[in-house]
């Protein structure tokens, strides 16, 4: 018997039962559907996760100062020489940040901005330049300039797209600063928009939070391989500084952030993959379920065919075919499905994307699933004796 | 599958002419000796054949005739090769069928015996052609050969306008004609019908009697199984089954019949 043989007459049965069929294609359709938007949502964050990671450069190392008072914080000297003596750090830039309502004339920011003040070094460490304009001048800082450079969506906001705001004046917290440049627009990242700032000089931005201490450096090392020996120097050194008070501080690697954000992918990738398992499995359970049925009704049929010659394989191939085919059409409609969620969630929000491989693999595996949960009954098939199912009613 | 395809290749012309070889044109196309059959019921060994012998020639028409519960439906069901002798030899067309394998049996089934059964046994979902067709998919014929096959064998029983319809737009003397055309097809040495009127009324009870004879005029085998005298009397030879033991030829059965005639005078009314 060949299979185009067997296909059919897997269709005339599927066919000869329609919603018994459907129903129990439907474990299999759940299932696969399941699978298929649960790893397209899964991989649709992962990919916006990546993207936010990326906006936080290659090589980064944060030192975040977190004790309290004027002793537990880092004055700017130290601060800029943090990484003397160090190899394998290729720049350096510490940060205050605070938060000012901006206005210019009568048009205020909805909410407070994030007023960073930054060095001249700042521009090479987060790669971050002005597409108009100039960047904070070492001469700022001694100068404690009121210069400011504006992030692209707070420019926006205050003067309108597509209007220069270099050589106006904006007022931050009632005071008057002259916009010397117009940052490049760069993204969100880790939630934090990079496009809704505001850079002065640090020296200014000390005296505007009335604030001493630095509580953020970021470290840009050479290379990645550089990144643990940079990480344990700095540590030595804040170890120092602090007196071994460890908790005043802490140093966050980007490449450690990289790793944990995979590594929450992956756990997520594993527990869908056992979300499939399970759900594949009942589908199977509901397969063989059918196929049983199926058997048990049909056996006369078996008698039949078996009296006119169906050798045992026959019967047996007869009723993987089906089993197959109703799984794997389970499968085939899941997908569909899955498309149809996936185009849903879109619409409301909800980042996916669908890989083809994983579209392959589920069909794949339903189409096994199949064959597996139907060996059980078609082999029950196969082996009754053409005498017992001829006299079955 | 292959397999099926190389034997079906191997065999091909045996299998479509029907003709024996030229050899063995005089031993018996069924030859059974002392074919014993018991079944385990409730644990105890229960006899049903208890030694039957048989010779069937090519071309004879043979109705063995007894009443239920004699064992007839047993016998048919070991020269069908649908069961197994406990011992005993059965031999088909010269080859002892005792021995083989389940795989084997299903060829011979397939091969050698063209079933007519007591309701028909067709598939309901497929239609007169597609049942006709079965018995040669199981032989690995091509779609085009299936096709032709069964057309013949449909026209030979007067069918030839009924062949796209399903068992359930036919009528009862219709759709055992579609089974003599199904047991046909694959032009068998032998034709093995039982009760091939049991479900029918009268009429076409005997319309179909006549063309099972018409067929052994054409020179087919035919053992055919019934508890009515009167279909076993259209047949060439008898045979009485009773209590397990076959009682074979002429005057001998009849006599046989004559000193128990109640076992048979239950069945034939």
């Amino acid at each position: 018997m060949k299979l185009s043989q067997g296909i059919r007459m897997a269709w005339s049965s599927i066919l000869a039962n329609k919603l018994r069929t459907a129903l129990s294609m439907l474990g299999i359709l759940i299932g696969v559907a399941t699978v298929i938007s649960l790893v397209a949502m899964g991989q649709g964050s992962a990919n916006e996760v990546s993207a936010q990671l990326q906006g936080l450069g290659t090589n980064m190392l944060s030192v975040n100062v977190t004790g309290r008072g004027s002793s537990t914080t880092l004055t700017l000297p130290q601060a800029e020489t943090l990484g003397d003596g160090i190899d394998g750090i290729d720049g350096l830039s510490p940060t205050v940040s605070g938060s000012a309502a901006a206005r210019y004339g009568s048009v205020q920011t909805e909410s407070s901005v994030t007023v960073e003040g930054v060095t001249p070094d700042y521009e090479d460490v987060q790669d971050f330049h002005p597409q108009e304009g100039r960047f904070i001048a070492p001469l700022d800082l001694e100068a404690y300039s009121k210069v400011a450079l504006l992030g692209i969506d707070t420019s926006e906001e205050l003067f309108g797209p597509g209007v220069s705001p270099v050589g106006e004046t904006i007022l931050l917290s009632g005071v008057k600063y002259k916009v010397v440049g117009l940052l490049e627009p760069k993204g969100t990242s880790l939630g934090a928009s990079n496009d809704e700032k505001i850079l002065v000089p640090i020296t200014t931005a000390q005296r505007l939070f009335q604030s001493e201490g630095v509580r953020t450096v970021a470290v840009k090392a050479a290379s990645e391989e550089t990144m643990d020996a940079v990480t344990a120097a700095l540590e030595a050194k804040l170890s120092a500084i602090f007196r071994g008070n460890t908790n005043s501080y802490r140093i966050t690697n980007s490449e450690e952030l990289k790793e944990t954000a995979t590594s929450v992918s992956k756990t997520m990738s594993t527990m869908m993959a056992g979300v499939a398992a399970i759900s594949l499995l009942v589908g199977g359970i509901g397969i063989m379920n059918i196929m049983l049925v199926s058997v048990t009704e049909r056996t006369r049929e078996i008698g039949i065919r078996k009296a006119l010659g169906a050798r045992k394989r026959d019967v047996l191939f007869q009723f993987l075919v089906e089993a197959a085919s109703i799984s794997s059409l389970g499968g085939a409609l899941g997908i569909a499905a899955a498309f149809g969620a996936a185009a849903i969630m879109e619409r409301t929000g909800t980042a996916t994307q669908i890989e083809s491989d994983i579209v392959l693999y589920s069909f794949v595996f339903s189409a096994l699933v199949g064959i597996v949960f139907g060996l059980f009954p078609a082999n029950k098939a196969a082996s009754l004796k053409p005498v017992d199912a001829l006299r079955h009613d | 599958m292959g397999r099926g395809r190389r034997t079906a290749a191997a065999h091909g012309d045996v299998s479509l002419t029907a003709t024996l070889p030229p050899s063995s044109e005089r031993a018996p196309l069924i030859s059974i000796r002392d074919v014993r059959k018991s079944y385990r019921m409730a644990g105890e060994e229960v006899p049903i054949l208890k030694g039957v012998d048989l010779e069937v020639m090519a071309g004879d028409f043979l109705a063995i005739i007894g009443p239920s519960g004699s064992g007839k439906s047993t016998l048919m069901n070991v020269i069908g090769c649908l069961d197994t002798p406990t011992s005993g030899s059965y031999k088909l067309d010269g080859q002892e069928v005792g021995g083989l394998s389940e795989n084997r049996l299903a060829e011979v089934r397939n091969r050698g015996i063209g079933f007519i059964f007591q309701s028909f046994h067709l598939l309901p979902r497929m239609t007169a052609r597609e049942n006709v067709e079965l018995p040669l998919i199981y032989r690995g014929l091509s779609g085009k050969e299936r096709r032709e096959a069964a057309e013949a064998a449909l026209a030979k029983v007067g069918l030839a306008d009924r062949m796209d319809h399903r068992p359930n737009q036919l009528s009862g003397g219709q759709m055992q004609r579609v089974a003599i055309a199904r047991a046909l097809a694959g032009h068998p040495p032998i034709l093995l019908a039982d009760e091939p009127t049991g479900a029918l009324d009268t009429k076409t009870g005997a319309e179909v009697l006549g063309l099972v004879q018409e067929l052994n005029r054409q020179g087919h085998t035919i053992v055919l199984i019934t508890h009515d005298l009167d279909v076993a009397a259209k047949a060439g030879r008898i045979a009485f089954m009773k209590d397990g033991l076959l009682t074979e030829e002429g005057g001998d059965a009849r006599e046989a019949f004559a000193r128990h005639p109640h076992g048979l005078e239950q069945h034939s009314r």
